[in-house]
């Protein structure tokens, strides 16, 4: 299982070849965003006005990193449990929002979109916090510095090293995985 | 020491305890301990599954990565979780203790550049800006010594840990059935593999203690009671045949270790206490 190399922003032609299972290593601009930051983003779809940031083509990695030391780009900066964004990834998906990244499942209403709307779910490893922050090159705040860490920050990343949980044709990584080696473990 | 009545009584000091707390904060968050080290290597070479594989190894690099650095092995760097076992004959100088290791988290969090995870109020929810509260476990001990263990914890799998007042009937089988419930509930989420800590007995909130205290003792030593371990052993095969592996993404290793602690209790209950712990385990001490 090689990885595939993809860059931001993401076409169809890349979201058409990406099959649950597939290691691939993610480079160009991604966004962060927590559970405060989509709320806010949420709410001014609500009001109808224009978001602080352009999701079309865009990945949103669910990160609150530590605080960077001196020297470094940013602190650690691992995924957190993507299920706590379930109910507001539907309506960025249908802005164009074409992946995310976190840990853990989503709901049906969230894979549903995806399947519908031409987006893919990755995970990376969470915990592997330090591992991953080498691959994040820039690093800036660009909406809603006052949430700190759940600040949606502009992340420049070369190389960010995730699976896909969940592709466009229905397979689900998580599924399939845990059938696979149900009951195989024979110590 | 500070000598009364021709005694000697021994006396530590607040601003050592501030320091020492700040320091184990950093370091717990930093470096992880040699027996998850050495778990998460021998889960490595049992797992079967090439993802489960690929991610023991980004685990294994990302340990070696923080240590080496000296940054934070996972982002969230958790609720100060510190237990106290604090000497009877010790003396305690230059203010209130419980300040003193708020003092030291404070500094800790701030110095050691980690992740402020604590919000003020359960519904209003604005972050205190310096990861106090910690949250303060005293246990009075013969002696004149303080022990202090800092374990930061994670909310992704303290999130997934659960508690249940069984029935007396329910007995072994009904502990087993409980303890698989919540890790298949948890799925994902705690990022496995994980360390399951497990209290049974006592009352509703000294088991859930109990629970957290087992997962301070070393992954894969066995509870002393003859009993008890086989238990640990059979919870952990079945939890490893469940197929959740590492990251919920299919395997043979969902968890390193099954750790349970127990305390006797009323004739009427029985309850069971499960606080998962993700591979990031981190817990430092020190003895002053
Ligand atoms: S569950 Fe543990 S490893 Fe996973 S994100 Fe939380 S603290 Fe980090």
């Amino acid at each position: 299982m090689s990885p595939i190399r993809l860059m931001t922003p993401l076409k169809n032609e890349d979201i058409e070849k990406l099959k649950a299972g597939q290691a691939v290593l993610i480079s160009g601009l991604i966004y962060t965003a927590r559970d405060a930051a989509h709320k806010k983003l949420v709410n001014l779809l609500e009001e109808g006005k224009p978001l602080p940031i352009e999701l079309k083509g865009q990945i949103i990695y669910y990160v609150g990193p530590s605080p960077a030391k001196p020297g470094q780009i940013i602190g650690s900066a691992g995924p957190t449990t993507s299920g706590r964004m379930d109910s507001y990834t539907p309506q960025l998906i249908e802005l164009g929002l074409k992946g995310m990244i976190g840990k853990g499942k989503r709901d049906a209403r969230v894979i549903k979109s995806m399947e519908e709307n031409n987006a893919v779910y990755f995970v990376a490893v969470g915990g592997a916090a330090a591992l991953i922050a080498k691959s994040i090159t820039k690093c800036r705040v660009v909406a809603y510095p006052e949430l700190g860490a759940e600040a949606i920050h502009e992340l420049f990343v070369e190389d960010f090293p995730v699976l896909v949980a969940n592709d466009i044709f229905g397979g689900d990584l998580f599924k399939e995985g845990i059938e696979q080696y149900k009951n195989k473990n024979l110590s | 020491m500070q000598v009364i009545g021709g005694g000697t009584i021994k006396t530590i000091s607040t601003d050592k305890i501030i320091s020492e707390v700040a320091k184990l904060c950093a370091d717990s968050n930093y470096y992880l301990g040699k027996d998850v080290v050495e778990a998460l290597e021998k889960g490595r070479k049992k797992e079967i599954s090439p993802v489960g594989i690929n991610i023991f190894d980004q685990i294994i690099e990302n340990a070696g990565i923080a240590a080496k650095n000296h940054v934070p092995i996972c982002q969230d760097t958790g609720v100060a979780v510190v237990f106290l076992e604090l000497g009877q004959d010790l003396k305690i100088e230059g203010g209130d203790l419980y300040e003193a290791i708020n003092q030291g988290v404070r500094r800790g969090y701030q110095e050691g550049y980690l992740r402020k995870s604590i919000v003020n109020h359960p519904f209003l929810r604005v972050n205190t800006g310096d990861n106090t509260p910690a949250v303060i476990h005293l246990k009075m001990v013969a002696g004149e010594n303080l022990k202090i263990i800092v374990a930061p914890k994670g909310g992704g799998s303290e999130n997934m840990s659960a508690i249940k007042m069984l029935k007396p009937s329910a007995g072994i089988e009904g502990v087993k059935e409980f303890v698989i419930e919540t890790i298949v509930n948890a799925g994902a989420d705690p990022c496995p593999p994980i360390i399951v800590g497990i209290g049974i007995g006592g009352n509703f909130e000294k088991c859930a203690l109990l629970a957290k205290e087992a997962l301070l003792r070393e992954v894969g030593k066995p509870n002393i009671i003859p009993d008890i371990a086989l238990l640990e052993k059979d919870l952990l095969n079945n939890i490893n045949s469940l197929g959740i592996g590492p990251q919920g993404l299919g395997g043979i290793v969902t968890a390193l270790g099954v750790n349970i602690e127990i305390f006797p209790c009323h004739i009427a209950s029985l309850p069971v206490a499960v606080n998962i712990n993700c591979h990031a385990a981190r817990h430092k001490e020190i003895i002053l």
